[in-house]
């Protein structure tokens, strides 16, 4: 079975990602669909085990507030180069106020991990081959950040006199 | 200067122990190439030409002593016993190891020093006026928000994989000495109407294959607003940058298809969510960063007496008087004064510094100073606050450590990145193109008379020598494998930043001193009294050197043969 980390552990997935040409009948199984498919077919599926997937190049507010019917939204990384996928991410969270499972696809890389747990994501489907136990590593690259982001919205210096002395 | 906290101290400790994990996993064979590079290219490390070459920050380019006795010993350590410092106010070491880059890294932590985000697709260091602080005709200082930016901008989860680079400029004065026109960012401190200070923001300028002044998206922004403001702008960039072709990546090429107007409708648009996040800047916050850049200790001093005592010194060396003419910028507290250490003398790579060099400047600078240093963009040092009446014994030590060469400003004072010596993105060599001009135009008098002439030499278009804004710019250009050179006029980096015109064909390296030769006499047969090269070159244009340049000599008329 495919392995991911989630919530800081490796554990097995069953989600099904389909391709964005995907054409017939939908397998019986859980399903990431891609989020044009969704906009296209969306009332005719049944969505009880179907969770969606944005692409890079994908604009979020396409989806917007229904994001939240979903237990899970992925975002997709074709190279790990390709950093549109934070802001999506952090879009999702805090503009949408998604609250399910905020997951990174596609060639995603280990030393990501930090960057991406604190836009929201917290699953990871890193790019194939990575040790992922050894990865797991890399959630807590710094103990401490500067700036606001989606895991921690108060920058530094507005905590309680955090920053001070 | 700003001091590291506790939390300052811990982020840039974990930084060295996360590259650490990563070169360990990449000289094991765990991480592949293409992955490992954006990372170590995030701390500062690239492969050259010859050996990796490793880029420090020196954030708005302010050190002290300490940090500068650092780099001497890494210089010594890890390195040939040299540095360079670049025309981003940063410092470059060319022959570290990669394997010992992380100890490298480790010992500049002790000093609050750090190779964050020098390279790669993120937010670089951010720079400003190298006589920030003490320049006579600025708002506010602009290390403060230089500073604040810093903060921000270290590991943002969202920015660090951009389309492309990403540069921020700040200046506190109406005089543009920090290039924020051709800034992705620039941001100049203003006042409004109600006298509060704030922020008018440009973006997409910048130098590079397609050269752009920057565009004004908003005239004044609060002070505490500035960070939801920049996240909206690295948002909307981060989001709608091109991504398939890294020449069209930079942010300017995005404000010029969708125009500034369409382009700064959007940031609002994305600020009006942005400024609900609490990033935003506190009065408390901003008061903490301002503290750290208090005046230091000066004393009370009579301006007019200092100058007396200087002008009789003058009369008796007119050496020193030269430098003084050159080297010295005007402080705003009486009785002081900023001095400029060349790098340039002739036979010197433009901005290179030796280990000793390094250990000399910061005993002068703790001597005379109150231990800071400044790099500057042109590739020099500043010793911002020195006593008026010590520059004379500052001089002396400075002639005696190769740093006294009174040429700022004048065509000797070369910015040249470089080059094809090192870079591996380099067409052509820079540092032998101005040697060789050094060489050439070795009569100070001569130099003296041309008056202020900045020429900027880079090795290939991606600028780092900033030709566009040369008043004689070089580029390095390759033809079939051969190094030639293209000459632009006219450029200018001050307030009213302007990008120069090339002149024509390119030339071979040996053509070079010649052609610059032409270039000077043109300007020398041309201008009023008093008139800089720039001024002359806008009264006449460029046709006049352009004559002169490529006019072929006249033919001998041929002997006949048939007597």
């Amino acid at each position: 079975m495919p392995k991911i980390i989630k919530d800081g552990q490796v554990v097995d997935d069953t989600w099904v990602i389909i391709d964005k040409d995907f054409e017939g009948d939908l397998p019986l199984a859980k399903v990431l669909l891609p989020m044009q498919y969704y906009l296209d077919k969306g009332d005719s599926l049944n969505l009880m085990c179907a969770g969606i997937w944005i692409d890079s190049e994908e604009e979020v507010e396409a989806i917007g507030h229904e994001a939240n019917i979903f237990p899970l939204i992925a975002v997709n990384f074709p190279s790990f180069m390709d950093g549109r996928g934070f802001s999506t991410g952090r879009l999702l969270k805090e503009r949408y106020g998604f609250t399910g499972q905020l997951r990174a696809i596609g060639n995603a890389i280990q030393d990501q991990l930090f960057y991406l747990k604190r836009c929201g994501f917290n699953s990871y489907d890193l790019k194939d081959g990575t040790n992922l136990e050894a990865a797991c590593q890399s959630l807590n690259d710094f103990d401490i950040t500067y700036q606001s982001s989606t895991d921690q919205p108060e920058a530094l210096f507005r905590r309680n006199g955090l920053h001070q002395n | 200067m700003y001091r590291y906290n506790e939390n300052d101290q811990k982020i840039i400790e974990q930084r060295v122990a996360q590259f650490r994990g990563q070169t360990d996993r990449y000289l094991a064979g765990e991480l592949a190439e293409e992955e490992f590079l954006p990372l170590r290219l995030q701390n500062g490390l690239y492969i050259q030409r010859l050996a990796p070459m490793l880029r420090i920050a020196v954030p708005y380019g302010l050190l002290n002593s300490k940090q500068f006795r650092k780099l001497a010993h890494i210089a010594r350590t890890y390195d040939k016993g040299y540095c360079h410092i670049t025309t981003r106010q940063n410092i470059q070491f060319n022959w570290p190891q990669l394997e010992e880059v992380p100890n490298i890294l480790a010992e500049l932590a002790e000093v609050q020093m750090h190779a964050v985000q020098t390279s790669g697709n993120c937010i670089r260091n951010t720079t400003t006026d190298q006589f920030a602080g003490i320049a006579q005709d600025e708002l506010e200082d602009p290390r403060p928000w230089c500073e604040m930016i810093r903060q921000w901008s270290t590991f943002h989860p969202e920015f660090a994989f951009l389309p492309r680079k990403f540069k921020i400029a700040v200046s506190g004065t109406k005089g543009d000495r920090a290039a924020i026109q051709v800034h992705d960012i620039g941001i100049q401190i203003v006042k409004n109407d109600n006298n509060e200070i704030g922020f008018k923001i440009l973006v997409g300028g910048g130098l590079g294959r397609t050269p752009v002044v920057g565009s004004v998206i908003r005239e004044f922004l609060p002070q505490e607003d500035l960070l939801s403001y920049l996240d909206a702008i690295l948002r909307v960039y981060n989001r709608h940058g091109n991504r398939a072709n890294k020449y069209k990546a930079r942010i300017k090429i995005l404000v010029r298809a969708w125009t500034p107007e369409v382009f700064a409708e959007e940031v609002e648009a994305e600020w009006e969510y942005t400024k609900k996040i609490p990033c935003d800047l506190t009065q408390q916050e901003i008061n903490r960063v301002k503290g750290f850049f208090t005046e230091p200790n000066y004393e009370n001093l009579d301006g007019n007496d200092a100058e007396q005592q200087l002008k009789a010194l003058t009369e008796d060396n007119i050496a020193f008087g030269k430098w003084l003419q050159r080297n010295i910028h005007p402080h705003r507290v009486p009785g002081y004064a900023a001095v400029t250490l060349s790098l340039k003398p002739t036979g010197v790579a433009p901005g290179d510094i030796t280990d000793a060099q390094l250990d000399a400047i910061a005993d002068l600078a703790d001597k005379f100073s109150f231990g800071e240093i400044r790099t500057t963009h042109s590739q020099n040092l500043v010793l911002a606050d020195v006593k008026i009446s010590d520059l004379f014994e500052l001089w002396k030590n400075a002639k005696s450590g190769g740093f006294a060469t009174p040429n700022i400003g004048t065509l000797t004072d070369m910015i040249c990145c470089p080059g094809g010596d090192f870079c591996s993105l380099a067409n052509a060599k820079s540092i032998p193109v101005a040697e060789a001009i050094q060489r050439k135009f070795d009569d100070m008098d001569y130099v003296y008379d041309l008056g202020d002439l900045s020429l900027n030499i880079s090795g290939c278009m991606n600028a780092c020598g900033h030709h566009h804004v040369g008043n004689i710019g070089v580029l390095g250009v390759d033809k079939k494998g051969e190094e030639f050179y293209q000459i632009q006029l006219g450029g200018n980096a001050d307030t009213d930043t302007t990008l120069g015109n090339v002149l024509g064909p390119s030339f071979g390296r040996e053509d070079m001193p010649d052609v610059i030769e032409k270039i000077l006499d043109v300007f020398v047969e041309n201008r009023t009294t008093e008139e800089p090269f720039i001024q002359t070159y806008r009264r006449i244009g460029i046709t006049p050197f352009k004559e002169r340049v490529y006019s072929k000599p006249p033919v001998e008329p041929k002997e006949s043969t048939d007597a």
